[in-house]
């Protein structure tokens, strides 16, 4: 007998109803979010609050709390530090060198969720000796992620994946040389969190803030289609200082033509670039 | 061994082949990979449990051994019509309407990323009716929800013979929920594999 399925599953009108409503009321805007992974956080969220469409639209609409939550739960916030250790590899030696030759030292981790990617960079540039004169701007949608971000502290058991994840890295240092481990969880130490500020942003309708050294935004694009990430690139290419570095996921390459001209491949298998051109 | 009419012409009909399998797969996956004709003219994706970090030769090892092209998903692929692919080690693959893949970071689901469930039920509203999903070896439940969603969908949808499978489990679990259309033993899979149009 075939199981019966009882989950209401949602039909595309149904999530550009969704999307145009959110819009409306919200201001946020989902229309080129990548349909697919977006229908599934939606199925998700319908799922764990076992909501049907209609109970969906009516909190959505009604409740104004609500709308915090359903954005906690859209935005992917699974992050690890030293997530890709080829990448944090190639940054250290193709990329600090050349980060050290400035005076000040300007990061922004876009997206940067619980914060996890900006202490990665700032303990790889404290283990460079370029902490006292680098800055990292953690940036993220979501103000809840970003309260984790700002407190720096994780779960033991995390905190033994990434300790595994730094090994991959081949940096000479431990993991735990950077944080204080109490009961079971791990705070990173002070001196880390010192050069960093975590702020909310949103890429798709917040304009530059800085003028940066380097930006890192990994794993971000894929959730967007091709059009907002040549917006987003256009964000990046204009609040980069000249021959400053862009470092997406090791599986967002930069395709188009025009951008291809304006970001000069630096390492092809991690998608590190550095900004040419005018 | 003759195989059932009707399941060599939903095969054949098929524009996509899906292929999920965990411990005890890689193996059968290999063999699958060097089978099929430079010719087959069907987008086949395979989804196969790993561990990230490890650089497994997988893609490299594959892709030698392949007479299709074979690649690496990465964000926003277009799809191919007569491509091997597969998911990367560390994300999810989805397949999008408009014809191209999406990757996502999110959390994993039965303990693995990529999930076979997330892309076979990806898959399911994707293509439908236009799929033929196998589902092997393998030492946890992933997949089995997935591949009910592709029969639901109208997709033909297979199971290792638990006999046959060095895991058990993952066929096992598919088998329980009533989601493989048809079980079949490793040498079946492969005549099917083989009648090609």
């Amino acid at each position: 007998m075939m199981a019966v399925e009882t989950k209401e599953i949602l039909t595309t009108a149904q999530l550009s109803e969704l999307v145009d409503m959110i819009k409306k009321f919200h201001g946020f805007d989902f229309s080129e979010y990548t349909k697919a992974s977006f229908k599934r956080r939606v199925d998700r969220i319908m799922m764990l609050k076992k909501l049907g469409f209609y109970d969906l639209k009516h909190l959505l609409i009604n409740d104004t709390d609500f709308f915090q939550v359903f954005l906690e739960e859209i935005t992917v916030n699974v992050t690890e530090m030293f997530r890709d250790p080829s990448f944090y590899k190639a940054v250290n030696s193709q990329v600090v060198p050349y980060l050290s030759t400035y005076q000040h030292i300007k990061i922004w981790c876009a997206g940067c969720s619980s914060g996890e990617e900006v202490y990665s960079l700032a303990i790889l540039l404290k283990e460079n000796g370029l902490s006292a004169k680098s800055f990292i701007y953690g940036t993220d949608v979501n103000t809840e992620v970003l309260k984790d971000a700002r407190r720096g502290i994780y779960s033991l058991r995390k905190i033994k994946s990434y300790a595994e994840n730094y090994l991959f890295t081949g940096l000479p240092g431990s993991l735990t040389d950077h944080f204080t481990i109490m009961y079971d969880a791990a705070a990173i130490h002070n001196e880390l969190k010192q050069n960093t500020l975590f702020s909310v942003h949103n890429l798709i309708s917040d304009t530059g803030f800085n003028e940066f050294q380097m930006i890192s935004c990994r794993n971000v694009f894929i959730y967007f289609e091709t059009e907002l990430q040549h917006r987003i690139l256009d964000l990046f290419y204009n609040s980069l200082c000249p021959l400053g570095y862009l470092c997406l996921g090791s599986k967002e390459t930069i395709r188009s033509d025009a951008f291809k001209k304006k970001f000069k491949v630096v390492n092809q298998k991690e998608n590190i670039y550095q900004k040419v051109g005018s | 061994m003759a195989l059932d009419r009707n399941l060599i012409t939903r095969w054949q009909e098929s524009k996509v082949l899906l292929l999920g399998g965990s411990a005890g797969s890689f193996k059968l996956l290999y063999r699958f990979v060097k089978l099929l004709p430079a010719t087959l003219n069907k987008t086949v994706i395979i989804i196969i449990h790993r561990k990230k970090n490890f650089f497994s030769e997988i893609e490299k090892l594959f892709a030698e051994n392949s007479r299709m092209s074979l690649r690496e998903i990465s964000d926003k692929d277009p799809i191919d019509g007569n491509t091997v692919y597969i998911a990367p080690a560390n994300y999810h693959a989805l397949i999008e309407k408009e014809g191209h893949f999406g990757l996502d970071v999110s959390e994993p689901v039965w303990y693995s990323k990529p999930s076979i469930d997330v892309t076979f039920e990806s898959a399911a509203e994707a293509y439908k009716e236009n799929c033929t999903a196998i589902l092997l070896s393998g030492a946890n439940q992933d997949g089995a929800e997935g591949l009910l969603k592709l029969r639901q969908a109208g997709a033909l949808t297979i199971a290792q013979h638990p006999d046959d499978a060095e895991m058990d489990e993952m066929p096992k679990a598919a088998i329980k929920i009533d989601a493989a259309q048809y079980i079949l033993h490793t040498a079946e899979i492969f005549e099917l594999l083989q009648n090609t149009t």
